[in-house]
């Protein structure tokens, strides 16, 4: 039989953009360990419902950990207290029976609240349009060995294209800064020679976007790559830096 | 003007002024180290540097890397604060491998102006700035028994390294990332580097604090007992 906890939440209940938020307490009893977060906060809702509340809004898509949809600050981390998983990949056997969990939305001033946990995290895709693809003419499909690349640089590239856009990076940062997921998205292109060609050109675009949405300086707490649910690494936002300097200087 | 405009600029100029004081603090450091091993030697810097148009060169370019970096950390400070939004988080919790120092870089910042304040006042006013005035300045070594003699300096100024030791930990290897000088490999590296620059550091400023406390009070008695 399943093992199952009784759980005290403490949620963030906010109704709309403009509005006060205030945080709301329930009480779940018997919830299975093997179910993962959002499944939990399903039980919830479903109570909520048959109670004629109104149910918590959270953002959630695949559930699988791979688009970067769900979000939720809990207990004080970004995705919460396990490491390297997003919070569809958090179970419930991370909390213990008796516990009050604390759940709020990303807070930072380019995540304004919709409603409840939910935030509006578009600033993340203006980002993305300000540069954040390889402009190409399609044509035939290349052939795959065209163009050598170091399997060195496409095991980093790799690992900076894991980066979900979940916004982990700038809910975690003391100086809500999107520096993490910036220096992701710039990596992954500049580390191939098909994003290498407009390198210069789109760090100076993203960055400045990420200026002009309000997001902060970064001052290398490292916070974000500790919190990231796909682990993107640190040095990224150094060759970000890099990157952004020496087109600069080619100015 | 990409050193104002763009956040990256601004860590740049804060990296490089940075990184330009640590290497004032380790030139610092290796002069007053001459106090210990001889008086007269010690001296003799004094003399040599003083009000000489070089040294003066060097004072007014310190004092303008030092206030750029102060007015640099302010201007972040404030973006920063307001990036974070006007709601806080109601829980909040350290994440793994996040230094205390790095979250605390601006009191640590306060800490180690108000020590250059007493500094200032301790040393240079009675000796560079005399000088400037025109007039006969203090003996360095002596200026520097008679100060750490007396416990509260010698204990202020040990808790002003204790701030710059922290500051500098971070500050260190900080200034590398933001310049781009770091990878997966080098990362790890440039944090070994930091902590053994800011102890070095740290150690030669405290080395000439205790030596001169250990010699004002305790060898004093002893002479003074003999």
């Amino acid at each position: 039989m399943d093992k199952t906890i009784n759980i005290t939440l403490k949620v963030w209940r906010q109704a709309g953009p403009k509005a006060k938020g205030h945080f709301e307490t329930y009480k779940l009893n018997n919830i299975s360990t093997d179910s993962s977060f959002l499944e939990m906060l399903d039980v919830l809702n479903e109570q909520l419902i048959s109670e004629k509340k109104e149910p918590v809004v959270f953002d959630h898509d695949c559930r699988e950990g791979i688009c970067g949809m769900c979000s939720l600050y809990i207990n004080g981390h970004p995705h919460g207290p396990d490491s390297a998983v997003t919070t569809c990949q958090l179970h419930m056997r991370r909390f213990h029976d008796g516990e009050t969990i604390t759940v709020e939305p990303w807070r930072s001033n380019a995540f304004p609240v919709i409603k409840d946990l939910m935030v509006d995290r578009r600033a993340y895709d203006k980002i993305i349009q300000a540069g954040g693809f390889v402009s190409v003419n399609t044509g035939g499909v290349p052939d795959a060995n065209a163009i050598p690349i170091p399997k060195k640089n496409a095991d980093e590239a790799m690992d900076n294209a894991s980066c979900i856009g979940c916004g982990a990076c700038a809910a975690a940062c003391k100086n809500g800064s999107a520096m993490l997921f910036v220096a992701a998205k710039v990596s992954q292109l500049a580390l191939l020679p098909q994003g290498r060609v407009e390198a210069a050109n789109r760090v100076k675009a993203m960055l400045g976007k990420m200026d002009e949405l309000g997001f902060g300086n970064c001052t290398n707490t490292g916070a974000c790559a500790a919190e990231c649910p796909k682990s993107v690494p640190l040095s990224a936002i150094a060759r970000l830096n890099r990157e952004f300097i020496c087109a600069k200087f080619k100015d | 003007m990409w050193l104002i405009n763009s956040s990256v600029g601004r860590k740049f100029v804060m990296s490089i002024t940075g990184a330009c004081l640590v290497l004032f603090l380790l030139f610092h450091g290796t002069m007053n180290l001459v106090a210990i091993i001889s008086e007269d030697g010690y001296n003799m810097i004094c003399e040599f540097l003083g009000a000489n148009w070089y040294a003066l060169v060097g004072t007014a370019g310190l004092a303008f890397l030092a206030c750029l970096h102060i007015l640099y950390a302010l201007i972040l400070n404030v973006q920063n604060y307001r990036a974070r939004g006007t709601a806080r988080y109601a829980v909040s919790d350290r994440s793994n491998g996040v230094e205390w120092s790095s979250m605390n870089m601006l009191v640590l910042g306060f800490i180690i102006l108000a020590g250059i304040v007493l500094h200032l006042c301790n040393f240079w006013a009675k000796m560079q700035l005399v000088e400037i005035m025109g007039e006969e300045p203090a003996s360095g070594v002596e200026l520097i028994k008679y100060t750490f003699s007396q416990w509260y300096y010698a204990l202020l100024y040990i808790v002003w390294l204790f701030s710059l030791w922290f500051h500098l930990t971070h500050g260190v290897w900080s200034s590398m990332q933001t310049l781009g000088w770091s990878n997966n490999i080098w990362l790890p590296r440039i944090k070994c580097i930091s902590n053994i620059v800011a102890t070095l550091v740290v150690l030669m400023f405290a080395a000439v604090v205790v030596y001169f406390f250990i010699a004002g009070n305790c060898c004093g008695a002893a002479a003074c007992a003999a």
